[in-house]
């Protein structure tokens, strides 16, 4: 069992709880261990895009400096806006030698941090480390027959200095749906923004956006949405199923974890606590009874 | 261009903020293009470029940057590479930085939030 640092955020602790414990599930299929760094504190979840202001970067750094002082050289998350923040104020400090010292100074209770901890993500650890291949062969019931619309949404893939793949034209999750024997279904708004943080004050941007996410993803013939972000997952599918009270010919589409995915293709489908999901992926996909038959 | 001293220093604040050149900007429309929110926009995102590359404060009253989600479109599809969400952020953190929230914390939803979306929000909409 090879032993890899993780950290986790706090969705997967909280409303996504069925994202950490399907990655727990799989990555146990595929040998590996996914080990919580200690002392882990918030990412901060958006980067701060202000040039003068270095005490937004402290967050994401002390997390980095946690992860090498456990002896590691990496940091693998799950989250898309954790992956996001974590990379981009590595990639800060590792291009501005005057702001490294700056937060350097100021953090007296760590040692010096000189960006040398590489952060990846779950996705790039499956494409890159392990491989497809190492995948498919833990496959033991394909999703054959499943319609899955990859949806990427903003931050695996912007901005394209730390994005895992083309920011316009993106096929990781397509890749992994393959590997699993099920369809990718190709929707025009696969890299399109949910409305992210404004669901908490502007939520009909939110319901607006959601119903041409989720019914142009219908409209390609899906049968559910595969995401690895949770603000896009309460989006999504929270606020899609607000959106039912209001649209009634709406046709919901579930949205899971592409661990989640994982998880029903490697035959694990009770870690992923779908009971939590506004919209239950299970009736209309028969998961279980694929599983079982 | 005659700038006074008061369009002289919202554009100077803008550019210290972002770490942008804002007259790298020539127009071309691009980012309002590809921005997923636009119809919900009261000034094109170009438009609010062009407003403070004159140095125009009514900029900072505008609906726009309040409804940017920084989820970088327009930013990998600029021609001159510009950081429009960076753009966006400043004109918001000039508001912010007076100590004004942008958002009413009595009036939040109860129960439902996950603390992904409220911290992101209270970050991007509190001073």
């Amino acid at each position: 069992m090879r032993e890899i640092p993780y950290y986790p955020g706090c969705s997967l602790k909280d409303t996504a709880k069925g994202f950490e414990s399907s990655a727990m599930a799989v990555s146990r299929e595929l040998g590996i261990e996914l080990k919580e760094i200690p002392r882990w504190n918030c990412c901060g979840t958006v980067y701060s895009l202000t040039d003068d202001n270095l005490m937004k970067q402290l967050g994401p750094l002390r997390n980095l400096v946690r992860s090498r002082d456990e002896g590691y050289e990496s940091l693998y998350t799950l989250c898309s806006m954790c992956d996001n923040t974590l990379k981009r104020a590595n990639r800060l400090v590792q291009e501005d030698e005057e702001k490294l010292n700056k937060i350097n100074n100021f953090m007296d209770q760590e040692n010096d941090y000189s960006g040398e901890v590489e952060v990846k993500h779950y996705l790039e650890l499956l494409r890159d480390e392990l491989g497809w291949e190492k995948v498919m062969e833990n496959v033991k019931q394909p999703l054959e027959g499943i319609n899955v619309a990859p949806y990427y949404g903003c931050m695996l893939t912007r901005p394209k200095e730390i994005g895992l793949d083309d920011p316009h034209n993106p096929s990781i999750l397509g890749e992994l749906v393959k590997s699993l024997g099920g369809t990718p279904v190709n929707f025009p708004y696969e890299t399109e923004c949910c409305g992210s943080y404004n669901t908490v004050d502007k939520k009909e941007i939110i319901l607006g956006k959601t119903q041409t996410i989720t019914a142009g993803a219908s409209k390609a013939g899906a049968d559910l949405i595969i995401t690895s972000c949770p603000l896009c997952h309460f989006n999504l599918d929270s606020r899609q199923a607000e959106l039912l009270d209001i649209a009634p010919n709406h046709n919901p589409v579930p949205v899971i974890y592409f661990t989640q995915m994982m998880a029903v293709a490697f035959a694990k489908p009770e870690v992923n606590e779908f009971e939590e999901h506004a919209i239950d992926p299970r009736p209309g996909l028969d998961l279980e009874k694929k599983v079982v038959s | 261009m005659n700038l006074n001293e008061s369009d002289k220093q919202l554009l100077e604040k803008v550019e210290e903020l972002s770490g942008e050149n804002v007259f790298s900007c020539y127009q071309c429309g691009k980012c309002s293009a590809g921005c997923p929110f636009t119809e919900e926009m009261d000034l094109l995102p170009n438009q609010v470029i062009r407003k403070v590359q004159m140095g125009d404060r009514s900029v900072l009253e505008a609906e726009t940057p309040w409804i940017c989600a920084s989820c970088l479109s327009c930013e990998v599809d600029c021609p001159k590479g510009n950081d429009v969400p960076a753009i966006m952020e400043a004109i918001r953190e000039i508001s912010l930085r007076k100590n004004v929230d942008a958002i009413d914390l009595d009036r939040l939803e109860k129960g439902k939030l996950p603390e992904i979306a409220l911290v992101s929000n209270l970050r991007k909409k509190t001073g």
